[in-house]
């Protein structure tokens, strides 16, 4: 897949955005990413499970092939079945790893996938405009609910303005 | 350690702020982990001790955070970890914690961060009654202090990311420690714990995840972490504390109407047996003392305050009591020392009757 901003490179970032019942995707080549600020979070990381995942890929040459398929987080070594053992994320990248698997279970308990609180200082220059957004939809939806449809038009101005920003 | 802490219950046990005739505590705690490590429980000693010195030389460079007190954790023995637990400082898990496992306690006691427990900082913050907010207030200064200088493991989408994904998002979990004796003596008590529990919020013991319920005394929490703000999850657990409130004040309305003469009875009972008995295990003083405290909210008691009852409620738990006077005691020794205490404390007189104002 290509990178949806310069359409040059592959993409390595894999974003999900929800509103409501709505769904967008967002894939990034890593500097296309950087540039709107997600970092990637396996840069600078010493990586004690290169060696012991390399040798373990190594050593099952001609074995069950089937053993080495299951993914491992890249920087903590962790399998979604050791997740499943022990109950606890080895790492922050786990979630990117098991992105799918997790919002299915993040679902479950919280009924949600979209993060609405607060956010670090470092990530405002993504977030404010996605929270933002988000609360204009809110908004938007409220304006149509009470058929306030000058308001409604206002806020979906309001809205692709933002948009088109990003 | 903790000798001096040990004399006088912690700041959020002064028995004020709204719906002290019910709301003992509102506490709020944020999870948050430094980006591109493991966490706590699969990181190796080298990144736990890497963890540890980042979250250091970020308090030191706060002037906020600088006032507080460090605790390395290896610097602990048991009666210390014991201690802390029973001063909601830690939970029961950081209480076993490891190496390079540690506790800032801020100024006045009403805030701690534990570093390396289930994520990498846990920032607590506790208040009187049900002021929630203003818990609120004190963690999230504390995240942003620490923000200026870590970087913490955050997901556009997911928001905060922690261990359990049952924390992720705000990483926020929200509380108030309710005392319930009237649901408790009605025995409406399970229906309205499993009437919270569909709304989403949690039902747990005094000394919050698995802990036994003692003295009526319960935590409740908000369940859910995603998709949410702080301040929604906040109006949450609000709301359901109201409703509870309500509902308590109900039974206790209903028990003075229906049974008097027995509910009365109940609470001068409890209160001789704290008054004169020679021997108490600290099970009997909570017991006794939920008693105390429902006969001064029914304004049957007038010669304790609630600040009394906060307060001997906090020095005779088993490591208080230890650390009080300063020597490792065995239960039967125990159960008579804190008999004393409980009795050289119902002699004084209440303070001028200030819990009343507070109604």
């Amino acid at each position: 897949m290509l990178c949806e901003d310069c359409h040059k490179n592959e993409a390595s970032f894999h974003l999900t955005r929800e509103r409501g019942k709505e769904k967008s995707d967002l894939h990034l080549c890593k500097e296309c990413a950087e540039k709107r600020g997600f970092r990637n979070p396996l840069e600078g990381v010493p990586f004690p499970l290169a060696e012991f995942l390399s040798g373990m890929l190594t050593q099952s040459k001609g074995k069950k092939p089937e053993k080495t398929a299951e993914e491992r987080c890249s920087v903590c070594g962790m399998s979604f079945s050791d997740f499943s053992k022990v109950g606890r994320l080895g790492c922050g990248n786990c979630y990117l790893t098991f992105r799918g698997q997790l919002n299915d279970l993040l679902r479950k308990v919280h009924g949600s996938t979209t993060h609405r609180g607060k956010f670090p200082h470092s990530c405002k220059d993504v977030m404010r405009p996605l929270w933002e957004e988000s609360k204009l939809q809110e908004e938007l939806k409220r304006a149509i609910q009470d058929e306030d449809f000058e308001k409604a038009a206002e806020l979906r101005d309001r809205i692709k303005a933002l948009v088109e920003k990003q | 350690m903790f000798e001096q802490m040990s004399q006088k219950p912690a700041v959020w046990l002064s028995a004020t702020g709204a719906s002290a005739q019910v709301v003992l505590s509102s506490r709020v705690r944020l999870a948050r982990n430094v980006a591109h490590t493991p966490f706590p429980s699969r990181a190796n000693p080298e990144e736990r001790e890497r963890i540890l010195s980042f979250v250091k030389s970020a308090v030191e460079k706060s002037d906020t955070l600088s006032r507080g007190v460090f605790v390395n954790c290896s610097q602990l023995d048991d009666l210390d970890r014991d201690f802390m637990v029973e001063r909601h400082l830690v939970s029961l898990e950081f209480s076993q914690c490891r190496d390079f496992a540690a506790l800032l306690i801020g100024e006045g006691e009403n805030l701690s961060v534990m570093v390396n427990e289930e994520d990498h900082l846990r920032i607590q913050a506790l208040a009187p009654g049900l002021e929630m907010r203003q818990a609120f207030g004190l963690a999230n200064d504390v995240d942003d202090e620490l923000s200026k200088t870590l970087e913490f493991a955050f997901d556009p989408s997911f928001g905060y990311l922690t261990a359990c994904p049952t924390n992720t998002g705000t990483g926020m979990r929200a509380s108030v420690l309710v005392h319930l004796p009237g649901l408790a003596l009605t025995q409406e008590i399970e229906k309205v714990i499993a009437e919270i529990s569909k709304v989403g919020s949690v039902v747990r013991g005094f000394y919050g995840e698995g802990s036994d319920v003692l003295g009526n005394l319960f935590q409740v929490s908000n369940q859910k972490t995603l998709g949410r703000s702080e301040e929604e999850i906040m109006d949450e657990l609000e709301s359901v504390t109201r409703g509870i409130i309500e509902r308590e004040q109900n039974a206790r309305k209903r028990l003075f109407s229906e049974a008097p003469d027995q509910i009365e009875d109940k609470i001068w009972r409890a209160f001789g047996i704290l008054r004169y008995a020679r021997s108490l295990t600290s099970e009997e003083v909570l017991n006794m003392l939920s008693a105390l405290r429902l006969g001064i909210a029914m304004e049957v008691l007038d010669q304790v305050s609630l600040s009394q009852v906060n307060e001997i409620l906090a020095l005779t738990q088993p490591a208080h009591l230890q650390k009080f006077f300063g020597k490792k005691m065995e239960p039967s020794e125990r159960d008579r020392v804190r008999a004393d205490l409980v009795r050289s404390r119902l002699e004084k007189q209440p303070r001028k009757q200030v819990d009343r104002k507070t109604k």
